[in-house]
């Protein structure tokens, strides 16, 4: 009755976000004294002018892919996951052990062994606070910030003192065996005459974030699983009225969602870096708020959102490198979508609103 | 370990505990007031940095003070805006502070400075310099007391007396104040506050404001007392780690005192010895760094003793039409 149509609620309150979003990222390059214009032409120019650029904007948009399906996971059930980026840091280290221990025969079959590893140890991490959560009423927030320090000092101790190799300085484990390179694009799409994707980090795990889109959406659309963690979401009581367990749907759901970002660490990890190294994340495990806000916790808004970021992650890297703009621009601009598709959703849902009512009334 | 050594780390400790306790007390005043509060870390990096550059362009500290204070308090009226006014998710709205912070204090930096997004060393007049209390000088000749007065309570800057006295402040006007009695409950039952006829968004903005103010002050030591000058994420993690000895107090102002101490004390030996040899095994670096967090979930797990957060806490207030 009092509402917007579907697809305002859908595309324009989040276009009219990122609008504020840009207008305010751009006055803060014009304050830095460098031309917004010029700015955003050499960020388009160098993510996606060039089959390279794209390689990379694909390489980043696989991170938030993951990471923004976790955050979306959890927030169907209005469960806040902030510990994207712990869960991911320790989905990374069952990649390194997977990789590294066991002898696997070739690329695919390591691929399937370590998406499992990764999202079981993704999953584990995020079990306990989904538990204390559950049981013991620990407000989620709190528990994956604290378990982020955590696994940041555990990942710390276990590179430094177990998975180091003997004499080697910095804090990462050896290189990975030549059986589980991932195909990267330029493997995949380059011809013997036209090369594609040269240099660039995009490698097969993108098509794996594709599918976990389509497995994100078949599960809460379309399972009884789904349905139960949606309705879980929108009202606690009815959904125990309904006979659903909110003990199992916050543990269910906070368990897929660390999978999720557990599997994040299979694009860094195996995928590019091809070794676990200390700052693997690369922080995507927050940027995963600003996309599932963004996406409106739909899969294709996540994908799309995801695609945005990426951009965002490539372009601001050609900015640091050819202007003086530092690449600390794209977490402002992160933080501003943050705050207006999220903190301040009301500030642009509210004069809409009215503005449609007002207009169904005279019609 | 020998007297001296014990005096230095308990120093340390002291130095380490001033600013995770400006920042607790900050919190403790939104968070009775029912707002949750995860941008302490956001507000004190936007003070650390903002202090740094103006006491490095003025050569004067109170002015670098000010600078903080009034950068962390726009951010202060930011998450007021969207949790009080626009009724938005307070968690999130501090989560985009903290970006917004650690984004904004290096894009700025490097176009003030151009050093690689830090400031310029700060000197003399730029830094909050030791306190010499009076009589220390005469004291120290005193065994076991005088050293205790000379090195551990005397020769500290400004700001760490400012935090401790700030306790039992907090103390007296939370729980001996009629506006702290206002503004817990507006904490608890806030519709019972706006039965009152007391403006519960009023009350709210009061508490978001001293919040900012606290964490201005918590920057600005880190900036221009504790160390001489900004370098990028020079909070690195404080704010979560006043948050956690928030929790760990259960939202109280001494036991913050107590928390802050000994999450300072944790950080002091941490700084101190890195791996610790206890013998039959060694004690990592990594755990000591971790064992706040550890702790904290610990407490919010209720296994030893429940802490319960302020019941509005995170809730908009909608007035009844």
């Amino acid at each position: 009755m009092d509402k917007m149509p579907g697809w305002a609620d859908a595309v324009l309150v989040p276009l009219i976000s990122l609008i504020l979003a840009a207008i305010l990222s751009a006055l803060v390059i014009i304050g830095i004294g460098e031309d917004p214009i010029a700015a955003f032409n050499l960020m388009v120019d160098g993510a996606l002018m060039r089959s390279s650029g794209w390689g990379y904007t694909l390489y980043y948009a696989t991170n938030f892919i993951f990471t923004g399906l976790a955050v979306a996971v959890a927030f169907h059930a209005r469960l806040f996951n902030i510990g994207g980026e712990g869960q991911a840091m320790i989905g990374g280290l069952g990649v390194a052990l997977a990789c590294l221990y066991i002898p696997w025969p070739n690329w695919y079959v390591a691929l399937l062994g370590a998406t499992v590893s990764a999202a079981i140890f993704g999953a584990l991490w995020a079990l306990i606070p989904a538990y204390l959560q559950a049981k013991r009423g620990s407000h989620i927030v709190i528990t994956t910030i604290m378990f982020n320090f955590i696994a940041a000092a555990l990942l710390n101790y276990v590179l430094v003192n177990l998975l180091r190799p003997q004499g080697a300085m910095d804090p990462a484990t050896a290189k990975f065996p030549e059986a589980t390179h991932l195909p990267t694009f330029q493997d995949m799409f380059s011809t013997a005459t036209a090369p594609m994707f040269r240099g660039a980090p995009a490698n097969v795990t993108f098509f794996l974030a594709l599918l976990a889109c389509v497995f994100v959406w078949v599960l809460i659309w379309r399972t009884r699983l789904g349905y139960e963690i949606r309705a879980f979401g929108h009202s606690e009581s009815a959904a125990k009225y309904a006979g659903i367990s909110p003990v199992k749907i916050t543990i269910v759901a906070m368990l897929i969602s660390g999978a999720l970002a557990g599997m994040m660490a299979l694009n860094t990890t195996m995928g590019e870096a091809e070794r676990l190294v200390m700052n693997a994340t690369e922080g995507a495990g927050f940027i995963g708020i600003a996309v599932a806000l963004m996406g409106r916790s739909h899969p294709l808004g996540v994908l799309l959102a995801a695609l945005l970021f990426g951009f965002l992650y490539q372009g601001g890297a050609e900015l640091a490198l050819w202007t003086n703009i530092p690449r600390e621009l794209i977490v402002v601009i992160q933080a501003l979508v943050i705050l207006f598709t999220g903190a301040l959703d009301n500030m642009v849902r509210m004069p809409l609103e009215k503005l449609f009512l007002a207009r169904r009334r005279k019609a | 370990m020998d007297f001296a050594t014990l005096l230095q780390v308990l120093d340390s400790t002291i130095r380490l505990a001033t600013p995770l306790l400006l920042a607790c007390l900050a919190g403790l005043y939104s968070e009775r007031a029912g707002i949750f509060d995860i941008g302490l870390e956001g507000k004190m990096l936007a003070a650390a940095f903002f202090s740094a550059a103006i006491a490095s362009i003025t050569g004067d500290v109170w002015m670098g003070l000010g600078a903080g204070i009034l950068a962390s308090m726009a951010l202060s009226v930011l998450h007021g805006l969207a949790s009080i006014t626009f009724r938005g998710n307070q968690l999130i709205s501090g989560v985009a502070i903290n970006f917004l912070a650690a984004g904004l204090t290096v894009l700025i930096a490097q176009d003030w400075f151009s050093q690689g997004g830090r400031t310029p060393s700060l000197i003399g007049e730029g830094r909050f310099g030791p306190i010499t209390l009076p009589g220390a000088e005469a004291a120290a000749g005193i065994p076991i007391i005088g050293p205790i007065y000379a090195e551990l309570i005397s020769g500290h800057s400004i700001l760490v007396y400012v935090a401790f006295l700030m306790v039992p402040l907090t103390w007296w006007l939370m729980f001996r104040t009629r506006f702290g009695l206002r503004l817990r409950a507006v904490g608890e039952a806030p519709e019972a506050v706006d039965t009152a006829g007391v403006s519960v968004i009023g009350l709210r903005y009061v508490a978001v404001g001293i919040c900012g103010i606290l964490c201005g002050i918590a920057g600005a030591y880190l900036a221009t007392a504790l160390q001489a000058g900004f370098v990028k994420d020079m909070t690195a993690g404080r704010g979560f780690i006043a948050l956690a000895a928030l929790i760990f107090a259960k939202w109280r102002p001494w036991y913050a005192l107590y928390a802050c101490l000994l999450f300072g004390l944790l950080q002091a030996i941490a700084l101190r010895y890195q791996n610790i040899d206890l013998g039959a095994f060694i004690v990592p670096v990594q755990f000591m760094d971790a064992l706040p967090y550890i702790l904290t979930v610990v407490i919010l797990a209720g296994f030893v003793g429940k802490a319960i957060p302020p019941r509005a806490g995170g809730e908009p207030y909608v007035k009844e039409r």
